[in-house]
């Protein structure tokens, strides 16, 4: 359903220089996998997601999804053809609540009682925070996890989860692995994870690993997590690191 | 009879879609179109002057008061001195606001003073807001005036809404507040066009354990220019904050002014000023739910005016 045709990215530096991100990057996604991206850090994990939703532009190389052409398109047309996205950072909106931000995600006139069912997967209690405003009153955790939702109410067939793991510290990763599953056996949709975590690591139909701007390897989690110790990826993994 | 046009302006400033309860005024191209009165809320004209008198028995509770003002008239220029006598123990809710319609080449100006005196121990909450249309060449003018002084124990919350449509405002507003009196204001404003708004606060605190909180959420688009200028003077033991969060767009252009005056050593006094464009990050994540641009804009100055 989502295919990257040797696609490269190159950032400029403060000097005015060229530093390439990725280079030649092709990979071929099937619909319903759980993929997993994971490398050390500067890898390009990032980068990597936010030139599939749109939010960067490649400097050469195309990108399809179900066969159509999406590379000219902005963010908001990849996003009505069925992609999602869930920031490691997650941006906050003064006056704006939850609910407000839930219908935004919905794309209709989301319940009440519906957006409670998203937040409640998420583990926050959802009366307490339904009228919540999305601003700095709320801690790393609780956007995180609002985040979150926002994808779960979209329901999309693509969802783009960039290191949904990091700032959830009061929230067990057993939760967050939960809303996975749920997720797939809900929306039946693909789901594109940027992480280090082993635990989402180990739930992963497969695996792709960057590194030096470059797919090291792919595979089913059985191929590539005894390969990874040993590598830094593994290394971060265990410090719990993360390239913020 | 109300005519459609004074029907969707009073929907616009005072949420009326029909005579509302209570006491009213309701006052239409400079004359009274209607008015009602109860046990405890009198409203008489005044003689020497355009303008009402408002008195509210002592003890008056859970009762409210609605003076809108509408004119549809173009070229009608109008200063209107309105005076609220507020009893002791008093809780009370008063809606004014102004709408106008203009149609015309010529301006349409409403200028309302509006005197409150707070009696010990009351609560009041007033709600002005302030809304122009009609596609005429004429200016839409309003200039408002608000005075208020609170006796001991007495409290205000004002809420001051001007969303759209008003090509020129110049508002002030001065309090004087008795010991353990509070104010609490939020203003609104969102400037489009060649719009231009001023927005002067000077609020007194000279009695001991007296507070306030004046806040502004402003927007400001096109080639509009926004003034906020707030002073808090704090005479005694006291607490004072006063806020400035602004968006500003296209080519407008905001100025924030806010001023503290500690004369006593016991004043607390606190100020805040923020003016910024929208961030690209809350546009993107937006657009990312399916929102355009423009959508995505719209529903990031429906929040924070909300």
């Amino acid at each position: 359903m989502l295919e990257l045709k040797n696609i490269s990215f190159s950032a400029e530096n403060e000097d005015g220089t060229t530093k390439a991100i990725l280079k030649d990057i092709s990979l071929s996604v099937d619909e319903n996998r759980f993929i997993v991206v994971t490398g050390p850090n500067g890898s390009g994990k990032s980068t990597l997601a936010k030139l599939i939703m749109g939010i960067i532009k490649p400097t050469s190389g195309r990108i399809l999804l179900d066969g159509e052409d999406i590379t000219e398109l902005d963010v908001t047309e990849r996003a009505r053809r069925g992609i999602s996205f869930a920031f490691q950072q997650p941006v906050r909106f003064k006056g704006v609540d939850v609910l407000d931000l839930m219908r935004m995600a919905a794309g209709q006139q989301l319940t009440a009682a519906d957006a409670c069912k998203y937040l409640s997967s998420v583990g926050l209690c959802a009366k307490d925070y339904i009228k919540r405003e999305v601003n700095t009153s709320l801690s790393g955790g609780e956007i995180k996890r609002i985040e979150i939702a926002t994808v779960l109410a979209r329901g999309t067939k693509l969802s783009i989860f960039d290191e949904p793991e990091a700032g959830i510290d009061l929230w067990s990763f057993k939760n967050l692995i939960e809303v996975f599953e749920s997720m797939r056996s809900s929306i039946h949709g693909t789901i594109i994870v940027i992480s280090h975590q082993e635990r989402i690591l180990d739930i992963a139909d497969e695996i792709i690993l960057l590194s030096n701007q470059g797919i090291a390897k792919k595979g089913t989690k059985d191929e590539i997590l005894p390969e990874l110790l040993g590598t830094s990826a593994a290394v971060n993994m265990c410090t719990g690191n993360t390239d913020r | 009879m109300l005519d459609n046009i004074s029907k969707r302006i009073l929907e616009e400033v005072a949420d009326l879609h029909s005579v509302p309860e209570g006491a009213y005024n309701i006052r239409v191209n400079g004359k009274s179109e209607s008015r009602n009165t109860t046990a405890n809320i009198d409203i008489t004209s005044k003689e020497d002057k355009s303008g009402i008198d408002i008195r509210i028995k002592d003890g008056t509770k859970k009762e409210s008061v609605h003076i809108p003002v509408v004119v549809s008239a173009s070229g009608l220029k109008e200063t209107v001195y309105n005076d609220f006598y507020i009893g002791e123990d008093c809780d009370v809710v008063i809606v004014a606001g102004c709408g106008i319609d203009n149609c015309g080449s010529q301006d349409a100006q409403h200028d309302g003073v509006h005197r409150f005196f707070i009696g010990k121990n009351s609560k009041i909450k007033y709600v002005e807001k302030h809304y122009g249309q009609g596609d005429g060449t004429g200016k839409r003018i309003l200039n408002p005036v608000t005075e208020l002084y609170l006796e001991e124990g007495a409290e205000a919350t004002l809420e001051m809404v001007q969303i759209k449509g008003v090509d020129s405002t110049d508002r002030k507003t001065i309090a004087k507040l008795d010991k353990n009196a509070k104010l609490v204001v939020r203003e609104r404003l969102m400037t489009h066009g060649d719009q231009y708004a001023v927005s002067a606060y000077e609020v007194e605190l000279n009695g001991e354990g007296s507070g306030t909180d004046v806040v502004s959420r402003s927007v400001a688009r096109d080639n509009s220019f926004q003034k906020f200028d707030s002073k808090i003077i704090g005479n005694t033991v006291c607490n004072g904050h006063t806020e400035c969060d602004a968006i500003i767009m296209d080519n407008a252009r905001i100025l924030a002014v806010p001023g503290l005056e500690a004369n006593s050593l016991e004043a607390e006094l606190i100020h805040e000023a923020a003016i910024g464009k929208i961030a690209g990050e809350q546009l993107t994540k937006l657009m990312t739910l399916g929102l355009t641009e423009a959508e995505a804009e719209e529903a990031i100055i429906n929040g924070f005016l909300k």
